[in-house]
């Protein structure tokens, strides 16, 4: 896509958000409240002060993360719907091998942590990558099952094993030298954001010079025609989603080593599912993750203030992202759809 | 008095003008051809008539009475009637139903079967045209559902009926049918109008052939006038060369070899390819000739790794290629020009230069440490861009957006430039105008005259025997016969492809 295409898709993502505000603004009035105290409280709430804007940037990113691994795996035609799964093992695996290092130095145990973490999510990534190379099955149903497995799985090794002893099923709080170390000093923002838009421009390079970048995309376009050009279809799409929940497990180190400073069980509101939202958003670009996750975090951060100062119900709030999803994502996630379903109708269908 | 009749017709798509003062005028009872390249303009001028396009400017007449033809509604009304190269057809509604759909004739508010099958049966045996009006539309041939579509034109009262590239999609003998159709037409009086780019179709069947060029009329002469030399020259605007055929005498050395090579059917069905056994020399083009679907997909695919022989043998230059997968084979020395060339041969999305290294990307020369050489890769797609005369605004440009014969010649360009000893080409020239065609025929003849071997799959049967030394003949997964090109009369070619071995 060239930068006029990106632009057009800018402007018309602009468009999108202020079409749901506008239809949000009814719902509001609507419900008999005033709309004028709930945008005012939701700008407020996202951008007004350091404090509005430290948790947005905290509920940006774990989107920049998740939006990123789902925007991955759309490269190569993967539909990988199992980045909340993704995001709990890796939170997990971070917390538990982050506290089991403390003899360590910290930057040692940050890095090895989030190493496990990345590691966690890339093997949960394996299996549905393994199942659609090998026998066909479709992503989407693997990777939604194994999101129910992921979550039920990481509960109860926390209940069984990593328990603290203390009245909540959560694991013991991660010493200082455990977490990520703060970005801005009494906020929760931390070196997370940095290593999540680090992240960003480390895969945009690898998509747009490297052959392995190269491979998957001809994967995700066409695998007849990369399978003629002697690429290893099977190895590709398997290595795409292991990328893929590398990063959605990344996504949950960061929650549990720099914002929650410990796991506990159901953390997420839905992180791994917003984030197909921003990558669809985003669209065939990588960087494009970043305004897109920053977006639905200041949604979610406004709304919250919404919530707290102007009595408006949350809901109203996810209605507006639901929107906005509508708006800008319909259309690209449908014609998705229905290439995925062609290319599984053809598998099944053989050859005429 | 003219069936139909436009003057200056003009029709512009942005700044590209697809037809720009175009005459047309078909006589009741004449197979009047429509002739040029693709992208000429023959579509255009005849969704024009058909209502599917609205001129820009320019008068269309019918039974010399100016008509105003906004949808193809009023076409229909006006006794016109088309068929498209891509049927509109329901797939699960039997013949009948499609045909009537739209003009259903009632009976109590309810669709009378009975008179839609007789009136269907009427239409059917005045003009020779079988078909079966109980049969599902997906349950039959290519050839039976164009003449649903033929039938569905005249059952409305089409007394001018436009055939867009009717033969692109027929077998030889669905050819040969349709041919007596659309005389028997003639005989009734209808106007037919026969767009087509075969010059040996146009020969055979028209009467007078208007021949369009770049958008413009080049001119309409009677076909006993025209000679196949004079309709080129007038579509492609100048003669063209007889291929070079001076070239090296085969050498003896077998580059590609298959011993007893069998594929399965689906489900224990009939084998795809039994006990396939051929060898391809340095220097010489071994054509395979058969009618479609008798296994030069599977052949295809078998030979260059895409697909895993049951049983079998296959080498290139001596050594055991069996069961390596496909970049292993091309790796071993294969350019390979699938039969496919929108599904296999090109990521349409990618850019050019992308898609100038599909298959290369990791050699040496475009990759290096794990990165692709950008550089490099431009510089290459600039190559083959030049080199095969491919028209192209740029290489950054995706590779969709190029007409079907630039494709081809970008593929083609990036096959032969990668380092190889055999070329596998299968329908080389699928579906091109006639200037593709005979550029890409000289350079796989001028690969062949370099040494390599080639192995080409034609349905096209002049094809195989312009281009081959020695010619294989393909019946029902079997190779029925091998023998030098010149030991084979046309008509021997025909019995063997149609398996009536017994009577040659």
């Amino acid at each position: 896509m060239g930068l006029r295409g990106d632009v057009s898709r800018f402007a018309y993502s602009a468009i999108a958000v202020l079409l749901a505000l506008v239809i949000g603004a009814v719902l509001i009035g609507t419900s008999g409240y005033s709309v004028k105290e709930a945008y005012s409280n939701l700008l407020m709430g996202a951008f007004g002060g350091v404090y509005s804007l430290a948790t947005t940037v905290v509920m940006s990113t774990p989107l920049l993360f998740t939006g990123l691994a789902v925007a991955l795996a759309f490269q190569c035609g993967l539909f990988n719907v199992g980045a909340e799964g993704q995001l709990y093992v890796g939170a997990l695996a971070s917390a538990v091998v982050a506290l089991a290092l403390s003899g360590l130095p910290p930057a040692f145990r940050v890095i090895i942590a989030l190493t496990a973490g990345a590691g966690a999510g890339a093997a949960l990534g394996f299996l549905p990558g393994y199942l659609k190379a090998k026998i066909g099955a479709h992503e989407v149903v693997t990777t939604i099952m194994l999101n129910y497995i992921a979550i039920s799985l990481t509960t109860f090794l926390v209940k069984t094993y990593f328990r603290d002893p203390g009245p909540v099923d959560q694991t013991v709080l991660l010493p200082p030298g455990s977490r990520l170390p703060e970005l801005v000093p009494g906020t929760r923002v931390s070196l997370g954001i940095v290593i999540g838009i680090l992240a960003v421009a480390l895969l945009d390079r690898v998509m747009r010079r490297s052959v392995l970048g190269y491979e998957i995309q001809a994967v995700g376009q066409n695998p007849h025609a990369a399978e003629y050009g002697g690429v290893n279809v099977a190895a590709r799409t398997v290595q795409a989603m292991m990328i893929s929940g590398a990063v959605a497990g990344l996504a949950g180190s960061v929650e549990s080593m720099g914002t929650l400073y410990r796991f506990i069980p159901y953390f997420s509101p839905g992180y791994g599912f917003t984030g197909i939202a921003v990558a669809v958003i985003a669209g065939k670009s990588m960087w494009a993750v970043i305004p897109a996750a920053f977006l639905f975090g200041a949604l979610q951060s406004g709304g919250q203030s919404m919530q707290l100062f102007a009595g408006i119900p949350m809901e109203l709030m996810t209605m507006v992202q639901g929107l906005v999803i509508l708006f800008v994502a319909a259309p690209a996630l449908g014609s998705m759809l229905l290439k995925s379903r062609s290319r599984l109708s053809e598998k099944g269908g053989g050859r005429a | 008095m003219y069936a139909v009749r436009m003057e200056n017709i003009t029709k512009r798509f942005g700044s590209v003008a697809a037809n720009d003062g175009v005459c047309f005028a078909a006589l009741p009872g004449e197979i009047h051809c429509l002739l040029g390249e693709n992208g000429a303009g023959k579509s255009t001028l005849m969704r024009i008539l058909f209502g599917l396009y609205r001129a820009d400017s320019g008068s269309i007449y019918v039974n010399d009475r100016p008509a105003q033809i906004a949808g193809p509604r009023d076409a229909i009304s006006l006794g016109i009637g088309m068929v498209h190269q891509h049927f509109m057809l329901a797939e699960r509604l039997t013949v009948a139903e499609n045909i009537v759909a739209g003009c259903e004739p009632r009976r109590r508010g309810l669709l009378d079967r009975e008179c839609a099958r007789r009136r269907i049966r009427e239409v059917s045996e005045r003009y020779g045209l079988a078909v079966d009006p109980d049969a599902v539309v997906e349950d039959i041939s290519v050839g039976q559902q164009q003449r649903v579509e033929i039938v569905k034109a005249l059952m409305r009262g089409a007394r001018t009926l436009i055939l867009d590239e009717p033969t692109a999609v027929l077998t030889p003998p669905e050819v040969d049918e349709l041919f007596t159709v659309m005389r028997a037409l003639r005989e009734s009086g209808t106007a037919i109008v026969f767009i087509t780019h075969k010059l040996k179709e146009t020969m055979e069947i028209s009467d007078r052939v208007t021949v369009l060029r770049d958008g413009k009329t080049i001119g309409t002469v009677c076909t006993a006038d025209a000679t196949p030399d004079s309709l080129v020259e007038m579509m492609v605007g100048r003669s063209l060369p007889v291929h070079d055929d001076e070239r090296t005498p085969p050498r003896q050395a077998v580059l590609l070899e298959l011993r007893d090579v069998s594929v399965a059917g689906r489900k224990g069905g009939r084998a795809r390819l039994s006990g396939v056994s051929l060898a391809v020399r340095s220097g010489e083009v071994l054509g395979i000739a058969g009618v479609d679907g008798n296994g030069q997909l599977e052949l295809e695919e078998v030979v260059t790794g895409l697909r895993r022989p049951g049983k079998g043998k296959i080498a290139l230059t001596g050594q055991d290629v069996t069961g390596l997968d496909t970049g292993g084979i091309r790796d071993r020395g294969v350019a390979y020009i699938p039969s496919d060339r929108l599904k296999r041969g090109m990521v349409d999305s990618f850019s050019l230069a992308r898609n100038s290294v599909l298959g290369t990307h990791r050699c040496a020369d475009f990759s290096r440490r794990g990165l692709l050489l950008e550089n490099a890769v431009r510089e290459h797609a600039r190559s083959i861009v030049a080199e095969y005369d491919v028209r192209a605004e740029s290489i950054d440009q995706p590779m969709g957006s190029l007409s079907g014969g630039n494709q081809q010649k970008m593929l083609v360009g990036r096959e032969l430039a990668r380092p190889h000893s055999v070329v596998v080409a299968a329908q080389p020239t699928r579906g091109l105008d006639v200037g593709a065609t005979h550029y890409i025929r000289e350079q796989i003849l001028a690969s062949r005259n370099r040494g390599k071997a080639v192995l080409l799959i034609s349905a096209e049967l002049d094809e195989v025997l312009e281009l081959s030394d020695r010619i294989a003949v393909i019946y029902e997964g079997r190779i029925v016969d091998v023998r030098p090109a010149s030991q084979f009369t046309e008509r021997e070619l025909g019995l063997l492809m149609t398996g009536q071995r017994n009577e040659v």
